[in-house]
């Protein structure tokens, strides 16, 4: 330091512009080499191995149950068990912070009980358990039909709702309110995490204006809370377009791996029916990935650094002054 | 103090025998306080005074243990049936608070909202102003307080002083009839002190009723109508700014006031230090430099009493 200083004076011999050598990194070409030796294998394996036989997996992709289990099973029950398990979430949450012991302790239980229960479990258990025990589901009076048929009436006089269980159970309705009971004891804690990294100060400043509670959750605390729960929740979701291959268990046949995989059974080429499969789910995953990232920018807003759009209004209010 | 359960003639607050403790430890021990409309009052006091407290139960953030406090007639937290008090609900609490304006020591901006929303949110939400006559009225206040050019401006990307200055235009939004300022200036840079307090004062003149802690005495001097000193937890003494800073008669009065004066002196001498070692550094040129960076570490060391104002005093408050 004083070095540089003490030299100051003589202009001949300040140091110029700095060409030193960069640190190496022979290991990284190692590396590069082990890869290139894997990579070549795989392509030998693809280009010599007739049973890949990629045109057929690409068939497989194409075909009309596939295609229908991929949006209706796949998609259809990604976005419907998300978005129950995103609003039960949130309730639930909500529920586990509040000052009320009896809410607080139901969100508890229920947290507890899916977050313990397979959903593979969780999924035979709806289809198969509760057809067994109930082919008719209806809510009414407690005890409405033995009470109707000992005074002689109709039984279905007390009951209010009813849903054939077995018919119901075939449907992909079933497997949402599977996953999604199941996801939204992952998507309490999450929202709950999200809920306590908002500053108390973002309350108190929202109840010194006068803000009822509920609308100091919902305008203030919620979108505050959302920039940590969406990462996770991006996640979730992902993981869930995975998790509906479980819906076989229901079972529900109209699902996309279900779909390919017997392709590839009937035909005797397992592995295309593999590969179609896992190309369709790679091809999902990766368009939510992109979305996951604008989520998190529009939540972001406000916070770190400000966007370009932001910037630009802000050179501009700058440039105006 | 004692001579009317409900005012008649009220003052706009009107508090007897407030009491509050946390986990068992008094923080308040029977505050009495009126204040009449248009009024200024800074609350004086060290740290652990009770003064914030006694703030957050006037617009009940803090629930009390006992005394009652009326703003504007109103009971506060409860609801008086012939003797009996009834909690009212967090609804209830909520509407008694819109017309009682807060400002915080750290803002609490709503920072995923532009300075603009911030300001329209609590009319528009709370009161249901439409928001073509919200934006109009915030656009207004935010002219008042001199951030007329800062709308779109989210709170991240403002200084302390202008992220302070739209937390009072956001109280200001609710027209409230009582302003409650917590500590406004101490978090924040020193040279952005003065903003802030020129947007109190202006509010200040306006006739706006006006509860204040503080440690800025300059502001206490000139805007206070009525000066109240607390310390531990009870009212130790009050009135007109010239008795009370100017002449005060309690000795813990003059032993905190000697402080706070000792501390504005230490500052502005650890300032004149560090700045005639700038001074010297920037003279120095050469090898003289190099000398300069050597007693580098020791102006620090004249210096410290600034760095850690509260050391000295307790050393003092002994004598």
């Amino acid at each position: 330091m004083s070095a540089t200083t003490s030299a100051r004076p003589d202009e001949t011999l300040r140091p110029g512009r700095i060409d030193a050598k960069p640190v190496r990194h022979p290991w990284r070409w190692v590396a590069v080499a082990v890869i290139a030796v894997v990579v070549a294998m795989m392509v030998s394996s693809f280009l010599t191995n007739p049973r890949w036989d990629f045109s057929y997996a690409f068939q497989i992709m194409q075909q009309t149950p596939v295609i229908r289990g991929l949006w209706i099973g796949t998609i259809g029950g990604t976005i419907g068990s998300m978005i129950l398990g995103v609003v039960l979430g949130v309730v639930l949450a909500v529920m586990r912070l509040s000052d009320n012991p009896v809410l607080r302790f139901v969100a508890f239980v229920y947290t507890w009980f899916f977050r313990a229960i397979p959903r593979y479990v969780l999924l035979g258990l709806i289809g198969v358990g509760i057809g067994f025990l109930y082919s008719r589901l209806t809510i009414g009076v407690p005890f409405g039909e033995q009470i109707a048929t000992a005074v002689g009436i109709d039984r279905d006089t007390f009951t209010f709702f009813g849903l054939d269980w077995n018919a119901f159970s075939s449907t992909i309705w079933a497997g949402i309110l599977g996953l999604g009971l199941s996801e939204a004891a992952y998507m309490a804690e999450i929202a709950r995490a999200g809920i306590q990294s908002v500053d108390r100060g973002q309350t108190e400043a929202a109840q010194a204006l006068g803000m009822p509670p509920g609308k100091t959750m919902r305008r203030i605390v919620l979108p505050q809370a959302m920039r940590v729960i969406v990462p996770p929740t991006g996640n979730e979701t992902i993981a869930m377009v995975k998790d509906t291959s479980l819906l076989i268990a229901i079972p529900i046949t109209n699902e996309l791996f279900f779909q390919a995989y017997g392709f590839g059974q009937r035909s005797f080429k397992i592995m295309p029916g593999f590969v179609a499969a896992t190309l369709w789910y790679l091809i999902v995953c990766s368009i939510l990935m992109v979305g996951q990232h604008y989520l998190e920018r529009y939540f972001g807003r406000g916070f770190g650094a400000p966007s370009k759009k932001a910037q630009q209004q802000l050179s501009k209010i700058e440039a105006d002054h | 103090m004692t001579t009317a359960t409900r005012p008649a003639e009220a003052p706009l607050v009107h508090a007897v025998n407030v009491m509050k403790s946390f986990h068992g430890n008094e923080v308040l021990k029977g505050i009495d306080l009126d204040v009449r409309r248009g009024e200024v009052v800074v609350l004086l006091g060290p740290s652990g005074s009770g003064k914030t407290t006694f703030l957050r139960c006037i617009n009940q953030l803090e629930t009390i243990d006992g005394g009652r406090i009326w703003v504007d007639g109103d009971l506060m937290g409860y609801a008086d049936k012939g003797g009996q008090l009834y909690r009212l609900t967090d609804k209830q609490i909520a509407a008694q608070r819109r017309d009682i304006g807060m400002c915080f020591q750290r803002f609490n901006l709503f920072p995923h909202k532009t300075a603009l929303e911030n300001v329209m949110e609590a009319p528009v939400q709370v009161k249901g102003v439409k928001k073509k006559d919200a934006r109009k009225r915030g656009i207004e206040l935010l002219e008042r307080v001199g951030l007329g050019d800062k709308p779109a401006a989210y709170p991240a990307q403002l200084s302390g002083g202008q992220q302070q200055r739209v937390a009072i235009a956001r109280a200001l939004a609710m027209d409230p009839k009582l302003m409650l300022f917590d500590e406004p200036t101490s978090a924040l840079d020193p040279e952005l002190v003065g903003e802030v307090l020129a947007v109190m004062r202006e509010l200040a003149a306006s006739g706006m009723t006006m509860i204040v802690v503080t440690h800025e005495m300059g502001f206490a001097r000139d805007v206070a109508d009525e000066v109240v000193f607390m310390d531990g937890g009870v009212v130790v003494e009050q009135g007109p700014p010239s008795e009370v800073i100017g002449n005060p008669r309690h000795p813990r009065t003059k032993d905190f006031l000697r402080r706070m004066r000792a501390e504005e002196e230490e500052q502005a001498e650890a300032v004149a230090a560090a700045l005639s070692v700038v001074q010297a550094n920037i003279a120095g040129t050469g090898d003289e430099a190099g000398d300069a960076k050597a007693t580098d570490p020791a102006a620090p060391a004249d210096a410290t009493p600034a760095t850690t104002p509260s050391e000295p005093p307790a050393e003092r408050s002994g004598d």
